[in-house]
């Protein structure tokens, strides 16, 4: 294997990480969605969101370094799914800008919006930022309907390399059955990892936060199984899906072609039965284990984990064994793939040792989440 | 005309997108690290005391969450505008993204590996960790913090360095875009290097200001008298050291522009014809009827210091420095960055040249589809000889290279003399202090010095913005310099799309702008009091 195929292999597993922890740390958003329904008073609500207000920041970080690690090793999918699906990146940043500031500003004085305004932003990126954000990971399977000639650069006229075909701007996705399961399978992840985080994190010496992490154990039952079903579903459709190959430079389409990439790497089928097998795992224990059990309150860090196996597992096989992901859903062999949409030789390199320090920002990632886990303060 | 609007709505978008996070970045850039020496103060307190608590650790703990706390609303508003910018690079300038988005993205993706986990990480130690961490783990959080906050700044500014001044590259006409073939130069070029000092300290000088403006609010309401000069202190000294510093690279900024983006500096000095022993204009009134083509007076009013650009931007007061209509008309001699002595070409032969350039990318892939090897090599060397104005062939005539000068010209100027202004201001702070320490009166008493500290905190932001203002207008049209203008980098979206998008930002902003100001100012009447 060349090295630029090589390094184009490792920095889309590296991406597909970052996406996959970003949907297990969306668990922030899914905590959000609980804050209306779940909490049941303005106590518990103050207590739910200051444990997640420790993490927003996380969560946060994760997706714009997702999103700049995308920009450096793949910028033509930056550049076309940016580019072209405006409104729905725009409708994802919007809502993720509203619930930057609201963990800060809820609960100040003189805040100008008033507290409830501030929960309201936090539950509609809760609700809309994990299923926008679904819909937008699905088009890596479902494509987009846009043009791409890199040779349009030289006609002064119209020197635009992606052009999207259609005025919607991305916001068709969103009625693409596909696209809209599986944002529904992220938000109801989220909200699945919201519940048991707060199982997990909130402080139970309280009564609110005694009987806040009861109603958690109680909305998990519905949530999860939703999750699991919703999830099963995608599972189907996707292996059923016609995906698209790549051979020397030239896409054709293939049905069945998710199913056969996991069958043929083999490897990321196990990922992915092992990520199925711990969140049953993960939830299993939550709902039916002594509520008081160490593997009870730790289900959080179980489920969570194999989230991101399967995600990465999902993701990897959206562009492994040569497959065109992002497929272009009006000039098929516009599609991108790794090799047309990649950085050159020299910045993966310089970035795969930039990447050598990832387990570093790991490790002390894992030690402050340690410290500072259990018994928050009000926001 | 369509594609001029789309051009407009993008720039200002982005433009209004920058210049709103740069009013919370350097804050927090600076008010990381006066935390920081505050805690440290506590810190050492507590270990001379064997942790006991003292009336003076005590001090320092309240006057480290006081201002930890502004840092804070500040911090989120700062990373909620980070993240725009960010997606903006792609949704509104998708082909300056894959055009140059093999040496852009890489310092971006530095950014959030190194930086972004490392501040908000221990954000969250420094916010939420009082009671949960040692006193030592704590301290080592914040200055990681601030460490942080700071390195994020410098991958950025690497990346906004680059676009300057673009090396470490070469193009590949096989991907049509720009590739890296060197990081270091890219990270360690003079244009980065002076940015990246220019910028920071001048968020040293922006927090100190406004911690000085704060303690004087304080002393001039008879409140926290000793904390206000406790933070002054620091602040004052910090701010003077970190005042001098952005003077001295403000020159080194001043001389690279020279050297890269001669029509940037032309456009700061209001100068449409250069000559040898060029004045510098220390203030000036701009004659609005002032046009490339037509001879009026550049100047209604200027007051100049004889052989001062020359100097500034050669370091020799008797050497040649373009003008405006020089740099249109080409034909002047002048010394690259090489020590070479070379003949600038004008407008029009670096549009010939840049089209060439274009020209030779067209036949190179026509000729690679075609198999016809000769043909794509001579294309290949055609493409190489002209691509240094690669840009140019995207031009209709000379008025699109020009930036906009008089917002160039004021903001340069109003820039230079509030930095001068606040060298002097930090000077008499210290003064002030160090008379107060001596007895010889109390700094309190000069009622006028506090409303003029107060005045200060928003010029000192017209300062810092100001400089964004002279950097990024000033380099228009161009988002890489010579190879790529705005015109192409765009993305293909109508200008009403953006529009809207643009009317939504400008409504969050303003709402977001009105609430964090509320809380800012909040916190600021209630003080370090009640804090415990």
């Amino acid at each position: 294997m060349e090295t630029l195929q090589f390094l184009q292999l490792y920095w889309w597993a590296v991406v597909s990480l970052l996406g996959a922890l970003l949907v297990f740390l969306l668990f922030v958003q899914g905590g959000q969605t609980l804050i209306f329904s779940t909490a049941s008073s303005d106590e518990q609500r103050n207590l739910l969101i200051g444990a997640l207000g420790h993490k927003w920041e996380l969560t946060f970080t994760t997706l714009v370094t997702f999103g700049g690690a995308a920009f450096a090793s793949f910028p033509l999918f930056y550049s076309t799914s940016f580019g072209g699906a405006y409104w729905l990146w725009m409708s994802i940043l919007f809502l993720f800008v509203l619930q930057a500031v609201s963990y800060e500003f809820r609960n100040k004085a003189a805040n100008l919006l008033g507290t409830r305004t501030y929960d309201i932003f936090l539950f509609l990126n809760g609700v809309l930022g994990t299923i926008l954000l679904g819909v937008a990971v699905g088009t890596l399977y479902s494509g987009g309907a846009y043009y791409m000639d890199k040779l349009n650069i030289t006609d002064i006229q119209n020197t635009t390399i992606s052009h999207w075909a259609n005025g919607w701007m991305g916001l068709e996705a969103i009625a693409e059955p596909f696209n809209l399961l599986l944002g529904i399978v992220v938000f109801l992840a989220a909200r699945t990892l919201g519940s048991l985080f707060a199982i997990n994190d909130l402080d139970t010496a309280s009564q609110a936060g005694k009987e806040l992490s009861a109603r958690c154990r109680v909305q998990l039952k519905v949530t999860g199984i939703a999750f699991v079903l919703a999830f099963v579903a995608f599972l189907v459709m996707l292996f059923l899906r016609t995906g698209y190959a790549v051979e020397e430079g030239v896409i054709t389409p293939v049905k069945y072609k998710y199913f056969f990439n996991f069958v043929e790497l083999v490897w990321p089928a196990i990922l992915l039965l092992a990520g199925v097998v711990l969140v049953l795992a993960g939830l299993g224990y939550a709902m039916f284990a002594d509520e008081n059990s160490w593997i009870s309150k730790k289900s959080f860090y179980v489920t969570g984990g194999g989230v991101v196996l399967a995600v990465w597992a999902l993701l990897i096989c959206a562009a492994y064994n040569n497959t065109a992901y992002f497929p272009s859903t009006v000039s098929l062999q516009d599609s991108l793939t790794l090799a047309n949409s990649s950085s050159s030789l020299f910045t993966l390199k310089v970035m795969a040792y930039v990447s050598i320090a990832v387990p570093f920002v790991l490790w002390y990632i894992i030690v402050v989440w340690r410290k500072m886990s259990g018994k928050h303060s009000e926001y | 005309m369509i594609l001029s609007s789309l051009v407009n709505a993008s720039r200002l978008q982005f433009a209004m997108t920058a210049m709103f996070h740069w009013i919370f970045v350097p804050l927090t850039l600076g008010l990381g690290f006066i935390v920081a020496f505050m805690e440290t103060k506590y810190y050492i307190e507590c270990k001379r005391n064997n942790n006991a608590v003292t009336q003076k650790s005590e001090f320092w703990k309240r006057a480290t969450k006081f201002w930890g706390r502004l840092f804070a609303i500040n911090f989120a508003i700062g990373v909620a505008t980070g993240i725009i910018l960010e997606f903006q690079f792609g949704t509104n300038w998708s082909n300056y993204s894959w055009f140059v988005g093999d040496i852009f993205g890489a310092p971006l993706a530095i950014e959030g590996i190194f930086a972004f986990f490392m501040e908000s990480t221990f954000f969250a130690v420094m916010y939420f960790g009082w009671d949960k961490v040692s006193k030592k783990f704590h301290l080592a959080s914040t200055w990681l913090t601030a460490i942080g906050a700071n390195l994020s700044a410098v991958w950025i500014l690497i990346a906004n360095s680059w676009m300057q001044y673009p090396v470490g590259m070469q193009f590949n006409p096989d991907t049509a875009r720009s590739e890296m073939v060197d990081f270091w130069s890219v990270v360690f070029s003079p244009v980065a290097i002076n940015k990246l000092f220019h910028t920071n300290t001048s968020a040293f000088m922006l927090a100190c200001v406004v911690v000085i403006g704060i303690s004087a609010w304080y002393l001039l309401k008879n409140r926290e008298i000793e904390f206000a000069k406790q933070s002054m202190k620091i602040a004052g000294v910090f701010g003077l050291v970190s005042a001098l510093l952005l003077a001295f690279s403000g020159d080194g900024s001043a001389y690279q522009v020279g050297k890269h983006q001669p029509m940037k500096l032309a456009a700061m000095e209001g100068l449409y014809n250069g000559e040898n022993g060029a004045p510098l204009v220390a203030f000036g009134v701009l004659n609005p009827q002032k046009e490339v083509d037509n001879n009026e007076d550049p100047y209604l009013f200027d007051i100049s210091i004889p052989y001062g650009l020359s100097l500034l931007a050669e370091r020799d007061i008797d050497a040649f420095v373009p003008g405006i209509n020089d740099i249109i008309d080409g034909g002047y001699t002048y010394t690259d960055y090489n020590g070479q002595t070379k003949t600038a070409l004008s407008f029009y032969e670096k549009k010939e040249r840049g089209e060439a350039a274009i020209g030779a990318l067209r036949k190179y892939k026509q000729a690679k589809e075609a198999g016809n090897d000769s043909l794509k090599n001579s294309a290949y060397n055609v493409l190489q000889e002209n691509f240094e104005y690669f840009g140019y062939g995207f031009m209709k005539d000379h008025n699109e290279v020009v930036p906009p000068v008089a917002l160039t010209f004021y903001a340069f100027h109003i820039m230079v003399i509030l930095g001068g202004y606040f060298i002097l201001f930090f000077l008499v702070v210290l003064h002030f202090l160090n008379r107060d320490a001596r007895n010889k009166y109390k700094f309190e008493s000069q009622k006028w010095f506090m409303y003029i500290a107060i005045i200060s905190v928003p010029l000192v932001y017209i300062c810092s913005q100001a400089g964004w203002i002279v950097a990024e207008v000033g380099r228009q049209p161009w988002t890489i310099q010579d190879l790529l203008p705005v015109q192409a980098s765009v993305s293909g979206v109508s200008a009403d799309n953006v529009y809207t998008t643009l009317a939504i930002f400008f409504v969050l902003f303003t709402i977001l702008l009105i609430a964090e100001m509320g809380i800012m100012f909040n916190q600021i009447k209630k003080g370090p009091e009640n804090i415990k």
